[in-house]
């Protein structure tokens, strides 16, 4: 099973944790309704839509009211230290949070209570302390943008706005990037590089880029990275292994905004909406290749 | 779990040549820097918003540097706006100096701004903020809410609302597209 940690921009929503359905624009996870945009609901949105075509269970969620104040997120750290202990799921994706190197740390050392380690991979707030803890190797995916690649690959910026001039982030730095990211041991065991050309690394190097097909409105898209973190998510928690997964993911994301017919004003709800014809499509593919 | 970093002590580095007469302000959160920003540049204050030396780096974290002979006129200017930092030390070391490059991306109606990991996108007809994307911090979605529907006159200016690094270089990418659309 899937289980999802994040904030969400309503400082009345309380901390939560059970299983997540949507319906319509929402989510609703223990009476509590969200509405679906950019940030861990889209991501939440997009996973849970993908588990339904998969036929795998809910997704389950951790999740808090923030708006940056922190109090959200340091509850959610506190309960999560206390209580992850307790669950079981295959897969725990972290998401948006207020990085706080010390309280990231005692979430991990709370995972060692776990009967089995599930895999981990991280996104945003999240992926940005665990490269500043120095504790990136520990998980099996962040999926970074070329910004925050840019970030990963700076041994010595602790978030993405202090990344140095002479560390470029242009997409076309990004097999550099990935080399001195996983030379400095700040990136996790696999790299899903979400941009014009998406890539899934290791640290042995580049295992596969996705380029098609090209939509250009989605750059400017909130949440579409989110989208993405979302559905690779799912995948992996369906027990797919990690670099098809990631593959598959690129893919589908790309298809459903493409779909979409997308302009830069276009909401991510409309292109959640097309996940799941993208993810049959896609996966009509993947097996039509014998895979 | 690999602990083995866990526990490493960061590197120590020389002083900066050129900030030997500079202090900076810790507060204890990145609101509070951002408050205190806004006082200190409305009187006219030379300061600069950095990021913080390693020993005290908490994970989003910004201070202010200022000229350290003047430490007690700021600090009584800061206490009258009931704002009080938690430290102010001298500078023992290259702060880390924030992202100063804009990226500018033209989508023939809409125009895009991206300033480090923040992307703000505006319909160039209209003035409206039909976007805002990447970041990681939670008033990074919290913004996008309240900016994204909005022209840029209306719009609550990020600064205003932020919490956060990210917020603050929302609204660097909020000043530059300004600066763009008004040309």
């Amino acid at each position: 099973m899937l289980a999802v940690v994040g904030t969400i921009p309503d400082e009345e929503l309380p901390l939560v944790a059970g299983p997540v359905t949507v319906d319509g624009r929402f989510l609703v996870i223990q009476g509590h309704k969200v509405l679906i945009s950019r940030g861990t609901a889209g991501l939440l949105a997009a996973a849970a839509t993908c588990l339904e075509v998969l036929r795998e269970p809910a997704p389950f969620a951790f999740l808090v009211g923030d708006i940056g104040r922190g109090q959200g997120s340091s509850r959610l750290y506190e309960y999560l230290t206390l209580n992850l202990g307790r669950h079981q799921f295959s897969t725990l994706t972290f998401h948006y949070i207020l990085p706080i190197v010390d309280w990231h740390n005692r979430v991990l050392l709370a995972l060692q209570e776990m009967a089995e380690r599930p895999r981990l991979i991280a996104d945003a707030g999240f992926m940005y302390v665990a490269k500043m803890s120095g504790q990136a190797p520990e998980y099996d995916l962040f999926t970074p943008d070329a910004g925050e690649l840019a970030f990963l690959a700076d041994e010595e910026a602790p978030h993405p706005f202090y990344t140095r001039g002479f560390i470029l982030h242009e997409d076309n730095q990004v097999p550099e990037l990935i080399a001195r990211a996983y030379a400095y041991e700040n990136a996790a065991r696999h790299l899903l590089v979400k941009g014009q050309k998406d890539y899934v690394a290791t640290k042995e190097g580049i295992v596969a880029t996705i380029a098609e097909p090209v939509t250009e409105a989605l750059e400017p898209i909130g949440g579409t990275g989110d989208s993405l973190t979302g559905i690779v998510s799912a995948l992996v928690a369906a027990d797919f292994d990690i670099v098809p997964a990631a593959i598959l993911a690129a893919r589908v994301n790309r298809v459903a905004g493409y779909l979409a017919h997308p302009t830069p004003a276009t909401n991510l709800r409309e292109i959640v909406n097309q996940i799941p014809a993208a993810l049959k499509l896609v996966l009509k593919e993947h097996h039509g290749k014998g895979k | 779990m690999s602990l083995r970093r866990f526990w490493q002590r960061k590197p120590t580095v020389p002083v900066a040549r050129g900030q030997a007469d500079q202090g900076i302000l810790v507060f204890a959160n990145t609101s509070e820097v951002i408050q205190a920003e806004k006082v200190l540049r409305a009187e006219g204050w030379p300061i600069k918003v950095m990021g913080p030396p390693p020993e005290i780096q908490s994970g989003c974290d910004l201070v202010i540097q200022f000229p350290l002979m003047k430490k007690l006129e700021l600090l009584r200017i800061l206490s009258e706006k009931r704002l009080s930092p938690l430290q102010v030390v001298p500078v023992t070391g290259p702060l880390l100096k924030p992202v100063d490059l804009f990226q500018v991306k033209d989508f023939g109606r809409y125009l895009m701004v991206r300033a480090a990991n923040m992307k703000l996108t505006v319909d160039k007809e209209t003035r409206m903020i039909v976007n805002v994307s990447g970041g990681g911090c939670p008033d990074v979605p919290y913004l996008a809410y309240q900016l994204v529907g909005q022209t840029l006159e209306a719009a609550p200016r990020p600064r205003d609302l932020g919490h956060t690094v990210c917020g603050y270089a929302l609204q660097l990418a909020f000043e530059e597209m300004e600066r763009l659309c008004s040309r």
